[in-house]
Formats: C-alpha cells, structure tokens, sequence
C-alpha cells in the first residue's frame, strides 16, 4: 500500500459514513464496494462479484449466527429477487411485480407498492422478478407486461411509467434493472414467444428512452447475416439478467439468451447472432464495442443469462480486466473485457455437444443422434444463478448441475404472435430408457429429483487454468446464487431448504440452517448500526441472520 | 427389500370376475389383432386421426379441448373410463350434452379411440383401456396386487399407495409399471436397506432425501427419518420388487387393469 492509499482509504470510509443517509448518487453506485454496509446494485457492485468487505461474521463466529427476523411473502411461485439495501432500509420485490421497503434491522413493512400487470402478459417460467435498481430517491422495476416504472423510495408511489413492448407480443421483464449514470438500463424477455430481444435506457427523471439496441441485427446491421431469410423478425435473443458496468472504459455488458425456436436450429440456419453471446455496449449510446457468442446456431436453450462477472487481476503475466463466465453450455470462459478476446474455455461438466473449443472460442459441435442424450442437458451445466468472486482467494465460485442431460426433440413451428414458439422439447434422461421422467422444477417439498438423473453442487473454480479447486455435492440439483465475504466465507442454498456458510478457501461447510424451502437467488449481506447482517429468501420466506449475543 | 408374489384369492372375487369375462369375450373377439398386446397398432391410430379432423373436431376442435369438461388429447372425459365406455359415447352420443351418435364401423370406432388414447399423436402409443369392474377384480385376485398396494384406504403400505393413481399417470404410463416395473419406476420410490451405527438394520421405500437426511416408510409401515450420518451402510436396490404381469395376464387382462387403475382418481 502506497502512502497516498493508505491516507486516502480512511478518508474515503469517512466521505461514506458522512453520506449516510444522502441520496444515492451515480458515483455513490460506482463506489459501492467501498460502502459494505449497502446493497446498491442486484449483483452487489458493477463488478457482479457479490464479495463484500465486511468481516464481521468469520468462520470462528459463523456458529452463532441466529435468525433475527423473518418477512413472509404471501404469493406463491419461486422468490428469485436480490433485495436492495440503502442505508438501514430494504427494497425487495415479489410477485407479481411488488415492491415492499421494510426496515433492514427488524424487518417492519414501511410501505407496499403494487404493480397490477395485463392480463395478456406472457411469461415462460413464472411471474418472476429479480429486484429493483435504486437512483437518487427513486427505484426502478421492470414489469411482466414489459413497463418500466419509477417508484419514490421513500413514499413507494409511483412516478412514471413508460411502455417498452408490446405486451401482446409477449414481451416481459423479470431482470432487475442496473442504473449507469442518469440513465435506467434493461432487457426484455420472451425468448419462447418469438420476439426480437433488445436492451435500452431510460431517462431516471423522465422515462423517455435514450438508446436501444437489438440482440438481434436488423437488415443493414453488422451480424444480420448471420440469418437467413426472415427467421431474425422472430430469433428470440431475450435478455432476463441483469448486466455489469465498467466505468473505466464506459461499457455495459449483457449476457443474451437463446434463439429462436428453442430447439429447432433447423429454422434458423447461420449463427444467429447476438443469441447466447455477451455484448458490450456503451453506456452513453448502446453502440456495440464488441460480442463474443458462447453457442452459435443453439439446439439446446443454451441461454447465456449469466451475470457478466469482471476481475481485474493478472492474466499470464501482465495485470489485465477480464470477465469471468460459467455458461449454461457447460464450459467456463475468461474473455478480455476491453476487445472481447476469448482467452480461455474449459468444460466444468460433462459435455457432448461439443467436442472442444477452438483457438478462438468456437465451439465444434457434435450434435448427438434423435433420441440420445445431450450433456449438459436443457437447463445446463449452470444458469441464471449469480456466481461470485472473491478477490482475496483468486477463486470463482457458482452452482452447477452435474450428471444431468437431456435429450431433444425438434418439430417445426410456425410463429404466432405472443404464442409460444419453441420448436420441439425436451426430456430429462432418466436411469432407464424412456422411464417417466422427472421434471425440471421443484413444485412441492418432496424431492423428485435423485442423484440418478444429476446433482447439484457449488464448485470454486480457479480462473487461471479452469480447473476446480474443490466442491461442495448437494443431492438435489441447486438454483442458488453465491454469497462471499472479506473474510473467506460463501453463502449459498439450494432446492432442499438448507443455507450454508462454507470455508471460501476449502468449501468445508462450517453452518448450515435448515429453511425449508428452496433458494433460488442469492444471498446478500450488509450492515446496520454497526451489525452485519445476510439476508437469504427460501421458499416464501426472507431471512435475515445477524449473530447471536456473546453473552 | 423383496416382497414375495403373494396372490390373494377370493371366490366371490372370482366369481365375479369370470362373470365379466364372459361378458366381455364377444367384444374383445371383434378386436383386430395387435401388434403389441394391449396396444392399437398404427394402422387404427392413423384410421383415426382421419376420422377425428372429419367429424369430430367441428365441436371438440383440432386439439381436443374445446368442449367444457373434456381434453380428449389429455385422457379427460366427462364420464367415459374405459374403451368401452368410449365406444358406447360415440356411437349413442351425449343427448343430454347435444352430442350426436355417429354410425361407424367397429373398426373405425376403434381408430377413434386408438387416435384419442395415443394422445392425438399419429406415431404414439394407445394403449387399450379395458373394463374396470374387470380390472378390479384382476387387481383384487389373480393380479395379485393388493398384497402389496393400498386403494382408497385398504391394503398394506408397502408400496406406493395407488388410490390416485389414474389422475396422475397416462395409461401408457400404467401399462408400462405392469410390464415392466423396474424400467417404469421413479427413482425417488426405490427399496432402502440402512444399517445404524449401533447396529439397527432399517428396510423400507423411499419418499424422500436430501443431502443430509433421507426419509422412508419401513416395512413395519413407520414412517422413519433417518440422518445419513448416523448410518454405517445406506443401499438403494436398482429393481422394483413387483413383479411383471407379462406371462401372467392376458392383453385383455392387462388393458382391464388399466382400466380400472385409471378410474382411481382419489376421494372426492
């Protein structure tokens, strides 16, 4: 540590507390690492890392955490949202598309807002939503019938509300949104339906929209060749997770979902550009700066909806920016965040749709014969789950599904508007051939899911050569996002209802609580009046632990 | 955990299902023969999915749910269970209902049937859904299944209790569990063998587990949670301890089972 940093790091933390409780600036959001106490952004800072500085709970204290509070969510379905917190106060959605501020220490209600969406909304996989994004007093929500609307934080009335696409397309946004600067940036889902995907930004005071760009290019557009004939009007590219920002070279960068029909490639011959890539956009105009497609011409619903995750650290020598991603297609990626170059690329499950990945990223596909199993099957090796990293371990750590595949059926769909338009489905394989399957949700407490048809687990996974460092088995697949701390703790859940704090170092578990229900987003931690605390949702239920007395 | 094949006879039982076996001779000695035993073959479904766009599908429409209370594509019915039942609907009709008969041949009502029972899908399978006051009595007697399953409150817990079994499997779904058990079982039902640390040996079937726990009814029919880390040896057998019915009932005998496994929809 140099001297200017070590007078300027005390400074900083007294420039925070000073802030307390002013409102939440731009730079307030590109600082928020260095205001642990808060939750400012859904993957914790513009990082996605999901590491945090606190320290306080440790794994020699982690024994003594305690349930503090509990809030009840009275709408059933699976409660995806990372909640926010600002200054003592917490914002977390449910669904449909409600917004409650409570209070972060005690978990008291100030007030409920209600967004009643259209009838005609459409979504694939639920009525889900995965939290609101914060600007000065206000907050920003994404709805199921594609609205994006601005909420006064303190009041949860509403402010605006602006129309992004029309409903009866089936156009939805369950992501929550990521504020860069003056502006609200989010994507649009309904990559079953036929639509063509886009991100955009709004104007925080007004509403009005500043810039969009399509995941899929129109006629004159670089990459529109890469469709055939009219197939790019209804290709899909959905984006339904929220992006990450770096503010040094002024880009945003959005993981795109799958193309269209899901499962007929068939249909849509070329690579069908920018479906199951990462874009960089710029902040300021949504130009494209660079793509890197994961799965070209995707028969497998491959969607690249992972949390774009950036680590600065040194890369075969030099210091470099890179971002790290666990794709849905099995492999995991180290790409240069500034050009996009792809630098490396290796399995972490058992994959058979592709035999390997080229000098530069490009998957060879093997497409497997009708009727044979495809590894990693329909919901991937990974998926949406938010991964972490911690800088203090050098590791990478997400949920993955092992020994899980699926096999594939195509059929030709013609496309009809806001109707489902996936072209063929799926079955999970099962011990014995053509057995009744299991399927791929967890609907009741009973688990269908055995370790005969895959597991879940949380791997850490060391960026420099892509190999695992160790794991952590669940017997029951897992959609749970990852937590870590400055003091090498990792939180995660899973399908079965247990919450755990393992040792980010050796993924030993130190604590475990059982829950009951499943966890399908991911911790957060913060701190009021000087506590920590990690607030989970499993089933219904959010959570709050803080540690029990000494005394 | 193997349970012995144990049937379980009752004269009046028998009686009865003799009684229905000859009543239903006349009508399975129609029956074209079968590809596979309990199965329409291709042939009838085709006939069919032909049949169904011509006359049926005015009022019931393309994909089978247009009338309230009926799915055909889904095996829903207002009241039919079996083939029969089925057969007797299309050609009387519903009067009450506005549904006309239809005069057709035997063989074409059972393409109807074979296309409704395969799902409306020209390269399913349809398997034949027989008499059910038969099937009760196979299941009764000679299948010898209630040695083993629980209906509606009686038999033993061994295995899975069946009481709701028809509104949650298709019928080629049940006829799949009567000719091949192990192949047609969900894995979470699998047979457990644990061994305590403190020496207890504990059998039963799986409802449940975890990665930390796992939860069975034992053959004591008690329900038991157990923490695997309490236990020196946990074994799952990969075969399901029924036996196959193939060899032992007839194509007929096998689609009245069926039948009446399908009309177990649970207490209302």
């Amino acid at each position: 540590m140099t001297k200017l940093t070590r007078y300027m790091v005390p400074l900083a933390i007294v420039l925070a507390s000073l802030e307390l409780h002013a409102q939440v600036t731009a730079d307030r959001i590109r600082r928020s690492s260095s205001e642990p106490r808060n939750w400012l952004t859904y993957g914790g800072s513009y990082t996605s890392q999901r590491y945090s500085l606190l320290n306080q709970i440790t794994p020699a204290n982690v024994g003594r955490l305690e349930s503090k509070w509990v809030l009840q969510n009275q709408v059933f379905g699976a409660w995806q949202a990372t909640p926010l917190v600002v200054d003592g106060v917490m914002y977390v959605t449910q669904r449909p598309n409600d917004v409650l501020a409570l209070d972060a220490k005690t978990g008291r209600v100030f007030w409920l807002y209600r967004y009643t969406p259209s009838p005609d909304a459409r979504v694939c996989c639920g009525s889900n939503n995965r939290g609101v994004a914060i600007l000065g007093d206000t907050l920003f929500m994404g709805t199921l019938d594609a609205h994006l609307v601005a909420i006064d934080a303190k009041t949860g009335r509403q402010l605006w509300n602006t129309t992004l696409a029309d409903v009866k397309l089936a156009y939805s946004v369950t992501l929550a949104p990521l504020v860069v600067k003056d502006k609200v940036i989010v994507g649009v889902g309904g990559g079953e339906f036929g639509i063509r995907g886009f991100i955009a930004a709004f104007d925080a005071k007004t509403g009005k929209e500043a810039w969009r760009f399509y995941t899929i290019p129109g006629p004159g557009e670089n990459g529109h060749d890469s469709w055939k004939g009219e197939a790019w009007k209804n290709g899909g590219g959905s984006v339904w997770v929220t992006g990450s920002f770096d503010p040094d070279l002024n880009l945003t960068y959005w993981g795109v979902g799958n193309p269209g029909p899901d499962w007929n490639p068939d249909q849509r011959p070329g690579d069908n550009l920018y479906t199951d890539s990462v874009v960089a956009l710029d902040a300021d105009t949504g130009a494209l700066k660079w793509h890197f497609q994961f799965t070209p011409n995707d028969a497998y619903d491959y969607d690249s909806v992972q949390v774009p995750v950036l680590v600065d650290m040194n890369w075969r020598g030099p210091a470099a920016k890179l971002m790290l991603w666990a794709n849905r297609n099995g492999f995991f990626y180290v790409l240069d965040r500034v050009t996009g170059r792809f630098l490396s690329g290796t399995p972490f499950v058992k994959v058979n749709w592709a035999s390997h990945l080229d000098e530069r990223g490009r998957p060879v596909q093997t497409p497997q014969p009708p009727g044979s199993p495809t590894w990693p099957g329909n919901q991937g090796g990974t998926n949406w789950y938010p991964p972490a990293y911690s800088p203090r371990t050098e590791l990478f750590y997400f949920s993955v599904w092992e020994n899980y595949a699926s096999i594939y059926r195509k059929e030709t769909v013609e496309y009809q508007p806001g109707r489902n338009f996936s072209g063929g489905g799926f079955t999970v394989l099962t011990p014995v051939p053509g057995a009744p399957g299991v399927g791929i949700g967890r609907r009741t407490p009973i688990n269908n899911w055995t370790n005969e048809v895959g597991s879940g687990a949380v791997i850490a996974v060391d960026p420099r050569t892509g190999e695992r460092k160790w794991k952590f088995d669940q017997f029951d697949v897992t959609d749970s996002g990852l937590l870590t701390t400055a003091s090498d703790l990792l939180f995660t859940g899973g399908r079965e209802g247990y919450f755990y704090a393992l040792d980010a170092r050796s993924g030993a578990m130190l604590w475990k609580a059982s829950l009951g229900g499943q966890v399908v987003a991911a911790p957060i931690t913060f701190e009021v009046d000087g506590r920590q605390y990690v607030s989970v949702i499993s089933g219904h239920t959010l959570v709050t632990f803080g540690l029990r007395d000494a005394s | 955990m193997r349970v012995a094949f144990r049937p379980v006879f009752s004269f009046t039982l028998l009686l009865t299902a003799l009684a229905l076996a000859l009543h239903g001779a006349a009508a399975a000695a129609q029956r074209p023969a079968q590809d596979h035993p309990g199965q329409y073959s291709p042939i009838d479904i085709e006939t069919g999915s032909r049949l169904y766009a011509g006359q049926c599908a005015l009022c019931h429409g393309a994909a089978g749910d247009a009338v309230a209370g009926a799915d055909l594509r889904r095996g829903v019915f207002r009241r039919s269970v079996s083939d029969e039942d089925l057969a007797k609907v299309i050609t009387m009709g519903l009067p009450d209902a506005g549904m006309p008969g239809f005069k057709l041949q035997p063989s074409e009502i059972d393409g109807l049937i074979a296309f409704i029972r395969a799902g409306f899908d020209v390269g399913g399978t349809a398997v034949r859904v027989g008499h059910v006051g038969r099937g009760q009595a196979l299941f009764e007697g000679k299948g010898g299944c209630t040695a083993c399953h629980r209906v509606n409150g009686s038999g033993p817990r061994v295995a899975p209790d069946l009481s709701d079994i028809g509104a949650i499997r298709t019928p080629s779904a049940l006829q799949r569990s009567l000719v091949d058990p192990t192949g047609a079982m969900l894995p979470i039902n699998r047979p457990v063998r644990a061994v305590t640390k403190d020496g207890k040996t504990i059998r039963g079937r799986r409802l449940n587990e975890d990665t930390f726990t796992v939860q069975l009814i034992d053959d004591q029919e008690r329900l038991v949670s157990l923490v695997k880390a309490d236990l020196k040896e946990y074994e799952l057998a990969r075969t399901s301890p029924m036996p196959s019915v193939a060899g032992k009932l007839t194509a007929d005998e096998q689609a009245d089972l069926v039948a009446y496994l399908l009309s177990l929809k649970g207490t209302r």
